[in-house]
């Protein structure tokens, strides 16, 4: 999976990095979870309270993050594992992690320049939706909604430029 | 081809247990798989136990995939035994590292049970 697009690399206007979010995630979910993510019909606020995040730090730092609902997260876990849903259990957070690390690493790997220069920190899980993500970003989030198994998926990057 | 002997290395339990079953998937038989969750734990499970086949990961905790590679040289139970990266590092830049550190394979996350069978099966038969 090379970079699509070499321009994007020196390019500021991160707005631009969006369509390749979108790419990042549809592959990790299609090869590691066989599953093919869609587009929603309308921007639902569903209950994510399960969410996944891996720093970026070099020549872009930022967070990425992945949300997703309980419901979501297992069936993930199931997928990757190859198990029935009911046996999902403990290792659901590393599963997630995973998921977040992927996409993560399949994002920088598709902007020229940035696969190098931009490291990935390992990822976090938070379970649980009553708290606030107090990021050092200075720019709007690019988000890509999604849904896995007609389930509702927010992909969202915050930089720090 | 035989059945053989892996040690699949990465800091995620739920990413080794993939790896094991797309090695399944590519029809290898396995009969016996260690697992180490960073490049010092695989040092030491190959001090007791020799392995046909090493699939690793970059960026893990303690020891990182790198430097597991460098230190592999001096495992007596290591000598010979093929080293396939498996990670998000997808840069030109770390496959060379990599390969010049001894890996004999380079396979980027998200794979196929297919791009497991298409670069490991060669390493396996000693064609790479």
């Amino acid at each position: 999976m090379k970079a699509v697009n070499p321009m994007l690399a020196t390019n500021d206007r991160h707005e631009d990095w969006v369509p390749l979010l979108g790419v990042a995630a549809r592959e990790v979910f299609e090869l590691m979870l066989g599953s093919q993510l869609t587009v929603p019909a309308t921007a639902e606020n569903a209950n994510l309270d399960i969410t996944s995040m891996v720093g970026l730090a070099g020549q872009v730092c930022g967070v990425l993050s992945v949300r997703c609902d309980g419901k979501a997260a297992a069936l993930m876990t199931s997928r990757m594992l190859g198990v029935e849903l009911d046996k999902v259990g403990p290792e659901m957070s590393d599963a997630l992690g995973e998921v977040c690390n992927m996409v993560a690493g399949n994002f920088k790997n598709k902007i020229a320049g940035l696969a190098e220069s931009c490291m990935l920190s390992p990822p976090t899980v938070i379970t649980g939706n009553d708290y606030t993500l107090h990021s050092l970003a200075n720019s709007p989030a690019l988000e890509v909604r999604l849904l896995f198994e007609g389930m509702p998926i927010i992909i969202s990057l915050l930089i720090n430029s | 081809m035989n059945s053989i002997r892996a040690l699949i290395v990465d800091d995620s339990s739920v990413m080794r247990k993939i790896v094991e079953r797309s090695l399944r998937q590519a029809g290898i038989e396995l009969k016996q798989v260690l697992e180490a969750g960073n490049g010092a734990e695989a040092l030491s499970a190959l001090q007791d136990n020799p392995v046909d086949l090493i699939l690793c990961d970059i960026n893990m905790p303690v020891m990182d995939g790198l430097e597991f590679l460098k230190q592999l040289s001096g495992v007596a139970n290591a000598k010979g035994v093929p080293v396939v990266m498996i990670t998000t590092e997808g840069s030109e830049a770390h496959v060379v590292q990599a390969l010049s550190c001894g890996a004999r394979g380079y396979i980027r996350k998200p794979f196929t049970a297919d791009q497991v069978k298409e670069h490991v099966l060669p390493v396996l038969a000693g064609k790479s």
